[in-house]
């Protein structure tokens, strides 16, 4: 009664999502003098199971033939039926896509609040904090979550991961759900575009393409520069509204957020709806002809030039420097 | 197919931050001068529906919860051919929680009768909290499909929805009725009302009902979440722009100060 839930999607495995999602919960955990118990749907790997045992005080792996693949309408039927019993005060996920669609409808089946997009979370009281950024990250709020559980979505991968030291594992449990298959969903395929290397929420460095670049062909051009950087491609909603580029690269508010150590904005203007999926970088920078574009009011250093001009020998010089 | 699609007033979310002020005692926006326009992923869902209507057949009924003003983008709505339009009055300021949110469109929904699909924005763009078609699913009784960006028929009794995913996108089918979230594609960018459809919008069929009309008494409706401060973030880094004499030299200075922050990973 009363602990903290750490769902965690096994096919994304022992990532930063992951750790950060725990390590949350694990703080949330001892400010409540609660358990941290982590969830894992679908066939598992060791490295998550480890790595989950080592922060938190149980860990419920839930293996059935019909979690081998992710579905709405199951998965959310399998996290009511482990939570319930539970009675949690929080149950945390990542901000991924499908953590996002299951919170507010978990939180309903359970009796409790969502909130979502969460760089903090923290106990008032008898009700949970939630702060977040709201108006396209014009403001930021603190929400407080009337109904328990609290079921909150992070902007997992800028949490700090828990430090397992001087902590014994917790203990590893099978559990059995009782599912049936949905009569009314099915996933008929799913499509990866393809794009080589880490993911982009994974990706320490990432060039980012925007508005002003005015069409697909220049993405060819960043392209390059991405590959001698070692960098991650991304865009703007602009770009990808657009259909210059797939929507799967979009960053911003409602595309990914992205936490790279280096973020390098070209032709991007910065409306602040972008700059909510970009604030976790470490190092921010851009290229604009504009020097009023508020990108720059985010940037460690910047460049004003016209991308047109720079990227080539850009490129070429980045390759001289190795 | 009958199809509903809920839509939301809110403040013009393109207005410069430099131009947004938050009322902290109130824990609202300012209204200030910005304009109230639809929210973009409503439009984006109502596109949807257009485009299904127009290849499919079928009738779009467009409904929202907000003040008597929200009248404007049911017009706007109509003026894009929606069939028809419901308005539930709700005059209670400040954020509109999002379970009574679901919970009064639910009742509406019930109320206008028979329907095949909802469509839902995917979130505002004011408090963005992305769970009004989450919550009108669970309260409706009905599988929700989040993040689509396009819906096709499929068996009979059936639809086919293409969502966004992280790594690229799905294909799935539902029977009917079903509630489906929509984000922004390329392929749903609303389109311009005709001056024409915009002059006989006024004469298309609007429903106005109160809360009490619909069943909801906002008194025994709990809370579920309240806003415990608002803010405006102080957070502006100070730029530090490339100097140099030639464009080379500038670009050469950037590659450096790129190639410093690359070699300290």
């Amino acid at each position: 009664m009363g602990d903290v839930v750490c769902y965690l999607p096994a096919k994304a495995g022992w990532d930063r999502s992951a750790q950060g999602v725990l390590g949350a919960g694990r703080r949330l955990a001892d400010s409540l003098g609660a358990k941290l118990r982590a969830v894992v749907l679908g066939p598992t790997d060791e490295a998550l199971v480890q790595g989950a045992a080592a922060v938190s005080d149980s860990v419920a792996v839930a293996d059935h033939p019909l979690l081998a693949e992710y579905h709405p309408e199951t998965f959310l039927a399998a996290l009511v039926a482990i939570c319930k019993p539970l009675a949690p005060r929080a149950v945390l996920l990542g901000n991924d896509t499908y953590g996002q669609e299951l919170a507010a409808r978990l939180a309903h089946r359970l009796g409790g609040s969502a909130a979502g997009d969460a760089v903090g979370i923290a106990v008032a009281g008898d009700k949970l904090h939630v702060t977040r950024g709201v108006y396209g990250g014009k403001a930021t709020a603190v929400i407080a979550l009337v109904r328990s559980p609290g079921v909150v979505w992070l902007r997992a991968r800028a949490m700090d991961p828990a430090d397992p030291a001087g902590r014994a594992p917790g203990e590893v449990q099978k559990v059995t759900v009782d599912l049936a298959a949905d009569p009314r969903v099915k996933v008929v395929s799913r499509h990866v575009e393809a794009k080589e290397g880490v993911k982009l929420e994974e990706a320490r460095v990432i060039v980012s393409g925007g508005r002003g670049l005015g069409g697909p062909e220049p993405f060819k051009q960043l392209q390059e520069l991405a590959t001698t950087m070692g960098a991650q491609m991304a865009a703007s909603r602009a770009a990808c509204d657009a259909g210059w580029v797939p929507a799967s690269w979009q960053v911003g508010q409602t595309g990914k957020k992205v936490a790279p150590e280096l973020y390098l904005a070209i032709a991007i203007s910065g409306a602040s709806q972008h700059i909510m999926g970009i604030a976790d970088s470490k190092v921010i920078t851009a290229i604009n002809r504009d020097p009023d574009a508020p990108i720059f009011k985010h940037c460690s250093f910047g460049l004003v030039e016209d991308y047109q001009k720079v990227i080539g020998p850009l490129r070429e010089k980045l390759a001289k420097n190795g | 197919m009958n199809i509903i699609v809920c839509i939301k007033q809110i403040l013009d979310p393109e207005i410069p931050a430099r131009d947004f002020r938050v009322d902290s005692a109130k824990r609202e926006a300012e209204r200030g001068s910005a304009n109230l326009v639809t929210n973009i992923f409503c439009e984006n869902a109502l596109e949807t529906a257009l485009q299904f209507r127009e290849a499919h057949g079928g009738k779009i009924t467009v409904v929202s919860v907000g003040p008597e003003g929200a009248e404007d983008v049911l017009r706007k709505a109509l003026a894009l051919t929606a069939n028809e339009a419901v308005l539930v009055i709700n005059d209670a300021p400040g954020l509109a929680d999002p379970l009574f949110v679901a919970r009064t469109l639910a009742a509406a929904i019930r109320k206008i009768g028979a329907f095949d699909a909802v469509l839902l924005g995917r979130e505002a763009g004011d408090w963005g909290a992305g769970q009004t078609g989450g919550l009108l699913a669970e309260e409706l009784g009905l599988p929700c499909i989040s993040f689509a960006e396009s819906l096709a028929p499929a068996a009979p009794g059936a639809v086919q929805v293409k969502r966004q995913t992280d790594s690229g996108w799905e294909l799935l089918e539902s029977t009917m009725p079903l509630v489906v979230t929509i984000t922004n594609h390329e392929k749903n960018v609303p389109r311009i009302p005709k001056t024409r459809d915009v002059m006989q919008s006024y004469r298309k069929p609007l429903t106005k009902w109160t809360l009490a009309d619909v069943g909801i008494d906002p008194a025994s409706t709990a809370a579920y979440y309240e806003v415990a401060e608002l803010s405006i973030p102080r957070k502006e880094t100070q730029c530090e722009f490339i100097a140099g004499d030639t464009l080379e030299a500038k670009i050469d200075a950037f590659a450096s100060r790129l190639t410093e922050v690359m070699r300290a990973l």
